[in-house]
């Protein structure tokens, strides 16, 4: 009965998923609240052990990222297919970095000996326990959508290159976008919360 | 009238052939179909566990089963109940085969993802019985989780957990994709205030899903997480607080309730004006109570926390905001009573379990309100008290809404009649074992017995006698009613387009419908419930159907 494809509301079913995904790290976010209340001198301890530099490298990798998502859309839409490739594969490369950074950051941690029920950390203060505790369950949850954004930017990369997505048909390459935009938005929550802390 | 192939015979995609048709299928009301088979058959277990419980507690001691398998029953008896019967009952059954049709369309919005969900829910489903079969045994933690408990008990509870994150996201994508088809597929000429009260009261359900869901999502991976790392987020000697964690899950359980509640609300709008003949009273109250419903609904969690030591003030504004929510309850209530005044009631069985939902659902809710106000909650607390009163609104209500729906819709769906006689034994047979059943609890509870507990007093025993065989009725009742709905099928009195005399677009199609749901462009009306045409057709002595 619908002729054509309405791409507003196949925006508005990606928005409003886009919004769970908020409302999940929501609750992450609210026990940060609760604990960050309860152990602020801790908190602000905890944050000086992470490492600023790799965070902020981490932060500009995915700032970047995200614009070169949101630039290959625009190829696509201009119909410049190579570009939007090189783009989107740049994209790509940027999670790829992101993870690498990440993986370093942790094996750091672990080395000595901060990680999920360690030595150190069961022993130690309570409050340190519960900072790195979130830590890694906030930054592992989202490193997890950094994976699941790869795959889907990769999935509208094949598409761009088999002439699946054209300029007058590209909803699966905008979501796909928008979902990169929203792990990198987490992001900019997760940074100042875990390497900032006062 | 032109002769239609209904969607039994069309498939959709096309060229689907045998199974292929039903498993791969985008059609919503296959899909619909295929949710009520799964749906039924967890219902009858669930309800079987939940007969067996009562059972053992009719006598004191050791009945027919032990502690352990206790436990676990209640244990699965909820878990099922509300992530595999309550919670998807009406919107994935009815949602997804009328919801469409009301708004003058042809499938929902992502009609893949549809099925996509259903799988999910199956998928879930799946994963609640390996959880069953595999590990140290049954989960026997309470469909709550509770920390510590979950955390450190050997039983099988990742995988139970795992099962319900999945429904969980099931019952998220149905609700997006509702949202998005109301706002999208709406035939053009339908405005808000055309719009049938069901699928407003699906869009206000819709929205609480995708608002609480995430958070239950996130409550169960960090159970998970917590059983596979130990980080001790929830562990007192680790730091954590194990509040914090009943706070995280009420945020979704409580809107959870109302997940369940709504769409039955909106069967019963729908019923009551059609066997009133007669145009729903306070159309707007009840659009606008079911979105202050979905609002205050998510702001009262903590009201199941009074006993857990949270702050006084936290209790106090809980208590408060608790009563608020009664509110627009009872407009829903006032409203359906003032329909049915002076209108021209005809009895059939929708109506008869819609009066008995009302009647349920109201008891349930003021005794929902000795339990919101702390001085009484804190006596009745976790006794039989509760255990009653959330089975008056979630099985008097919802359950009973969901067989009102059945026997509303089922000529629809089926294109075929049903015994009428059967189903008003079956409808009051379930009623008075209801009762039965339920009454007594509300008793046990003030006398102070404890809920989940294996074993009781002397003195309990004639309460507890009276709800198992208060139990058995109930489950023959319900029996009775199944049965004759199904007999149905081998009787196959074809049902026609409008058996009822209703005004809204569903009864405006062939029963079944095609596949494409609507046969010509589909005339909507000013307003969904004018029923001057019904009237005047019943003037003329035309009857909508045989009497039966």
């Amino acid at each position: 009965m619908s002729t054509g494809i309405d791409k507003t509301g196949i925006k508005i079913g990606m928005w409003l998923f886009l919004y769970s995904e908020i409302i999940l790290f929501g609750g992450l976010f609210v026990l940060y609240a609760a604990y960050f209340y309860k152990y602020p001198e801790f908190f602000s301890e905890g944050g000086k052990e992470l490492n600023r530099v790799i965070g902020a490298v981490n932060t500009v990798v995915l700032l970047v990222s995200s614009f070169t998502v949101a630039a290959s859309i625009t190829a696509v839409q201009r119909k410049a297919k190579k570009q939007a490739i090189g783009l989107l594969i740049f994209s790509i490369f940027c999670g790829v970095v992101f993870l690498v950074n990440k993986y370093f950051e942790w094996g750091a941690k672990f080395h000595h000996d901060i990680y999920p029920n360690s030595e150190t950390l069961v022993s130690g203060e309570v409050g340190l326990n519960i900072f790195f505790g979130l830590y890694y369950v906030i930054t592992g949850l989202h490193g997890l959508h950094v994976i699941i954004g790869m795959i889907l930017l990769s999935i509208s990369l094949v598409l761009v290159m088999a002439g699946k997505v054209t300029e007058s048909k590209y909803s699966m390459l905008e979501n796909a976008g928008l979902y990169w935009h929203l792990v990198d938005l987490i992001w900019i929550f997760v940074f100042p919360l875990f390497y900032l802390v006062l | 009238m032109i002769k239609t192939e209904s969607f039994y015979d069309t498939p959709a995609p096309a060229g689907l052939t045998g199974i292929k048709a039903w498993l791969l299928t985008h059609d919503h009301k296959r899909l619909a179909l295929m949710y009520m088979w799964a749906i039924l058959f967890w219902f009858v277990i669930a309800m079987m566990f939940g007969l067996l419980l009562r059972t053992e507690l009719m006598s004191q001691g050791r009945t027919i089963m032990g502690p352990e398998v206790y436990n676990s029953l209640f244990t699965l008896h909820g878990v099922i109940m509300i992530f595999l019967f309550v919670i998807p009952a009406i919107p994935a059954i009815f949602g997804n085969f009328f919801l469409p049709i009301q708004l003058g369309t042809d499938d929902v919005f992502f009609p893949r993802l549809n099925l996509f969900s259903w799988y999910l829910f199956m998928f879930g489903g799946v994963f609640a019985l390996i959880s069953l079969f595999t590990g140290e045994g049954f989960p026997d933690t309470g469909w709550t989780f509770y920390v510590p408990f979950s955390v450190e008990a050997n039983s099988n509870v990742s995988v139970t957990v795992m099962a319900a994150f999945i429904l969980g996201m099931s019952s998220m994508l149905t609700g997006l994709n509702f949202i998005t088809t109301f706002h999208r597929m709406r035939d053009k000429n339908m405005g808000l205030m055309q719009i049938p009260l069901f699928t407003w009261s699906l869009y206000a359900t819709a929205w609480v899903q995708i608002l609480a869901t995430p958070v239950i999502s996130i409550t169960l991976v960090l159970v998970v997480v917590e059983r596979l790392f130990s980080i001790g987020l929830f562990e007192p000697d680790k730091g954590g607080d194990p509040i914090l964690y009943q706070h995280l899950f009420w945020m979704y359980s409580h809107p959870a309730v109302y997940i369940m509640i709504l769409p039955g609300m909106g069967v019963i709008s729908e019923i009551i004006p059609v066997f009133s003949r007669k145009s729903i009273f306070g159309y707007k109250a009840i659009v606008w109570s079911s979105m202050g419903i979905a609002v205050a609904g998510s702001l009262v969690w903590a009201h199941h926390m009074y006993t857990s030591g949270m702050s006084d003030v936290s209790v106090f504004v809980f208590s408060l905001l608790t009563f608020l929510v009664a509110i627009p309850s009872a407009v829903k209530v006032f409203s359906w009573i003032a329909t049915m005044h002076k209108g021209s009631i005809e009895m059939t069985p929708p109506l008869l379990l819609a009066l008995i939902f009302i009647y349920l659902f109201s008891v349930g809710g003021l005794t929902g309100l000795v339990l919101g106000a702390v001085g009484t909650d804190i006596h009745v607390h976790d006794t039989h008290f509760v255990v009653s009163h959330f089975h008056f609104v979630m099985f008097g209500g919802t359950g009973f809404a969901f067989f009102a729906a059945l026997h509303f819709w089922w000529p629809k769906m089926f294109g075929i009649m049903y015994e009428f006689k059967n189903a008003y034994i079956g409808a009051v047979l379930t009623a008075i074992g209801f009762l039965f059943h339920y009454v007594p609890m509300f008793i046990l509870g003030l006398q102070g017995m404890p809920r989940r507990y294996y074993d009781y007093l002397p003195k309990y025993e004639t309460g507890n006698f009276l709800a198992g065989f208060g139990g058995y009725l109930l489950c023959l009742g319900i029996l009775i009613m199944f049965v004759n709905l199904f007999m149905s099928f081998k009787r196959r009195i074809p049902a026609p387009s409008d058996p009822w005399g209703a005004t809204t677009l569903e009864w405006t199609v062939p029963s079944p419908p095609p596949v494409h749901n609507f046969v010509k462009k589909p005339q909507i009306k000013e307003f969904p419930y004018d029923f001057s045409e019904v009237g005047k057709r019943e003037k003329n002595g035309e009857k909508a159907r045989k009497i039966l």
